[in-house]
């Protein structure tokens, strides 16, 4: 195993895999998360039959494959729509979407735990509902999902290695390339799950960490 | 017969039993008073095993609870015992709740199980609740349907350990009011307890714990009347 | 609007095909669940035994399925382990793969469900003259199985979407597996894919509901 046909050319290439991994992710959660918080306080505050579009529309997004979302909407917007766009965009458009509908879930979750008896307080008191909105809910349900959160997060770090669908070689895609040429499948396919598991299992513990810290008060 | 013979038992540095020696005979009502901490629930879970004691000896009907070739489990058919919390379970029935450890533990039929178990539970007034689940009942009605569950399993003696603690003030008296017929049915009982009043009534023998050690142990004419030592004596004034 | 003609009669008339494959699907997703909640028990027991060795294994199995990509795992199991000469159909590697990601997943769940579960209940059994394996059985699994009900629905969900990732080691039976083949023939993608998406749904919405069902008859506490 240690002899390994391994070069400095093929690391650097995983290097930049696993680089556009960690763009794509980054790209995703942060519109994703943002989308997200729109959706969810929508979803929370229209209540269930002016959300139902909206509500059904993100169960999609949780009800398919992404591998099919992303199939889907390649094709879509290649075939049907003959627009020019990158493999790239469409995964960071899909992926962010994909995330919206998780994110949303979490959100609409959290603000349904503040106690209504805080909301209330603050109603009285004459905050408005954008201050009792921004300075009472999102501050508290922002403790309550955190955890969850970045168990999202590290999950569409993960799910991203689907994008290769849409041709974006990403690390699991580039550790691919590399096995065909080296076959050298065991090593190189620890060495991608290194790459992980680095990233995600501290954060993962730290999100446990977190979750378990807050519900002890 | 239960014979508690010098058992002492530590919790890390802690010493909660230091040398108890009581015999409890058949048919006989012994309740046991004392302040927090005084180890007398830890006494009662030591006497069906399910606490190890450091030294000493329990012997129930002359059988050694210590003993490592006493088979436990066969032991505890025969001792009942009631927590301060009630512990019923949660995903079964009132009726299952009852029936389930003869059915699993004496292996007895359904239809045998049930019978016994409905029988208990009317005893202790649950009739009626036979399919509720007993998150619906009140702290009162689940402590009683412990004491059925417990009873179904035909014990020969009972352990009960405050039974009455986590009730609210207006459902102790019907718990206590089933411990009462209990007695008077000459079933042979332990009962750790803060109601001086229920002790008075019940009791053949009151016993006193103070610190990890029986101070005084007498009738409840005798013990309530004139206490010999200035801890009971204290005790007393303290709880009326 | 479009230049493009949506050929919808030619992609429909694969359906009995695509059925036949979202039938392998569901069974697939179905076997990795039953055999992922055998093993996630067996991790569970494994992680509280006290067994040092036992229970390092554990917690990696768990670890390595939660923090690594469901794909990779499936690469793993059929192309790592080929490296050993043990060589998967693509079946068998997928089963494998999805079966590893739900037992780490749901050992996790479960050993969070059992924290919930207070002590008292099983010295109540214990003290009813229950072996510790008749009060497990009977008190504590139930109450566990409930409280992670919820968390296994999702998994079994998570199992029918993770059936599509097959295609990467070669399967060709399951839903995605036979819409890519079709693909390949008559280049009708959205269609095909559009209509193995409505068949996803469909297989998601009738495992939630089954599951609401199923809960209702279960947990009437």
């Amino acid at each position: 195993m240690f002899n390994t046909s391994l070069g400095i050319d093929d690391l650097i290439f995983l290097a930049q895999g696993a680089g556009m991994t960690i763009l794509v992710t980054a790209i995703a959660v942060a519109i994703g998360t943002v989308l997200g918080i729109a959706f969810g306080i929508f979803r929370y505050q229209a209540g269930p039959v002016l959300a139902a579009p909206v509500t059904f529309v993100l169960d999609l997004f949780r009800s398919i494959p992404l591998l099919i979302q992303l199939v889907l909407a390649n094709a879509f917007i290649g075939t049907v729509l003959r627009l020019k766009m990158s493999g790239f965009t469409v995964a960071c458009a899909v992926l962010s979407l994909y995330t919206a509908a998780y994110c949303a879930e979490i959100v609409r979750g959290g603000i349904q735990a503040v106690p209504s008896n805080t909301r209330r307080a603050a109603r009285s008191l004459g905050m408005s509902w954008f201050q009792d909105m921004t300075h009472i809910v999102l501050p508290l349900a922002t403790r309550i999902a955190l955890p969850s959160w970045i168990g999202l997060a590290l999950g569409v770090m993960k799910d991203s290695a689907l994008v290769y669908v849409v041709q974006v070689t990403e690390l699991l895609k580039s550790t691919q390339i590399l096995i065909t040429r080296l076959q050298e499948p065991l090593f190189l396919l620890l060495i991608c799950g290194a790459f992980y598991f680095i990233i995600s299992f501290p954060i993962a513990r730290f999100g446990g960490y977190l979750e378990k810290r807050w519900s002890n008060d | 017969m239960i014979e508690i013979e010098k058992v002492r038992k530590s919790f890390g540095q802690l010493e909660v039993l230091k040398g108890i020696d009581l015999t409890v005979k058949n048919g006989e009502v012994v309740t046991i008073i004392g302040g927090s901490g005084s180890g007398k629930s830890t006494l009662l879970t030591c006497i069906n095993g399910l606490e190890p004691i450091d030294s000493g000896s329990i012997k129930v009907d002359g059988q050694d609870v210590h003993d490592k070739r006493t088979n436990l489990n066969k032991l505890r058919e025969k001792i009942g015992i009631v927590f301060q919390q009630w512990n019923a379970f949660p995903h079964l029935t009132v009726l299952e709740n009852v029936t389930l450890a003869p059915r699993k533990v004496l292996k007895m039929s359904k239809a045998e199980a049930e019978e016994i178990a409905v029988r208990q539970l009317r005893h202790v007034g649950l009739g009626e609740k036979l399919s509720t689940y007993p998150g619906r009942l009140s702290g009162g009605q689940q402590q009683r349907m412990a004491i059925a569950r417990a009873l179904a399993m035909s014990p020969e003696y009972m352990l009960f350990d405050e039974v009455t603690s986590a009730l609210d003030p207006q459902l102790v008296g019907e718990v206590l009011d089933t411990l009462r017929m209990l007695a008077s049915e000459g079933m042979t009982m332990i009962c750790v307890t803060h109601e001086m009043k229920f002790a008075r009534e019940v009791s053949d023998r009151v016993a006193f714990f103070h610190k990890g050690v029986m101070a005084e142990i007498a009738p409840p004419e005798e013990l309530f009347g004139a206490p010999k030592t200035a801890e009971l004596q204290q005790f007393l004034a303290a709880t009326h | 609007m479009f230049h493009y003609t949506f050929h919808w009669n030619q992609a429909f008339q694969k359906l009995p095909q695509m059925l036949d494959g979202a039938l392998v699907t569901v069974e697939i997703a179905l076997a990795s669940m039953v055999l992922g909640i055998v093993f996630a028990v067996l991790l569970t027991g494994a992680r509280l035994s006290g067994w040092r060795t036992l229970s390092a294994l554990a917690t990696g199995w768990v670890e390595i399925a939660r923090n690594t990509p469901a794909l990779f795992q499936i690469y793993m199991a059929h192309f790592g382990l080929g490296s050993f000469g043990i060589h998967l159909s693509p079946f068998t590697s997928l089963l494998i793969g999805i079966t590893f990601n739900n037992a780490g997943y749901l050992a996790e769940n479960f050993r969070g469900a059992l924290k919930a579960i207070p002590e008292t209940q099983t010295r109540a059994g214990r003290s009813l003259g229950m072996t510790g394996v008749q009060a497990f059985g009977w008190i504590v699994l139930p109450q566990m199985l409930r409280i992670s009900f919820l968390p296994m629905t999702n998994q079994m969900v998570w199992a029918v979407l993770m059936t599509s990732l097959g295609v990467t080691v070669g399967m060709n039976t399951d839903l995605y597996g036979v819409t890519q083949a079709l693909n390949a023939i008559s280049f009708r993608t959205f269609e095909l894919f559009a209509i193995a998406a409505a068949i996803f749904y469909a297989i998601t919405k009738i495992i939630t509901f089954g599951a609401r069902l199923l809960a209702a008859r279960l947990f009437r506490y």
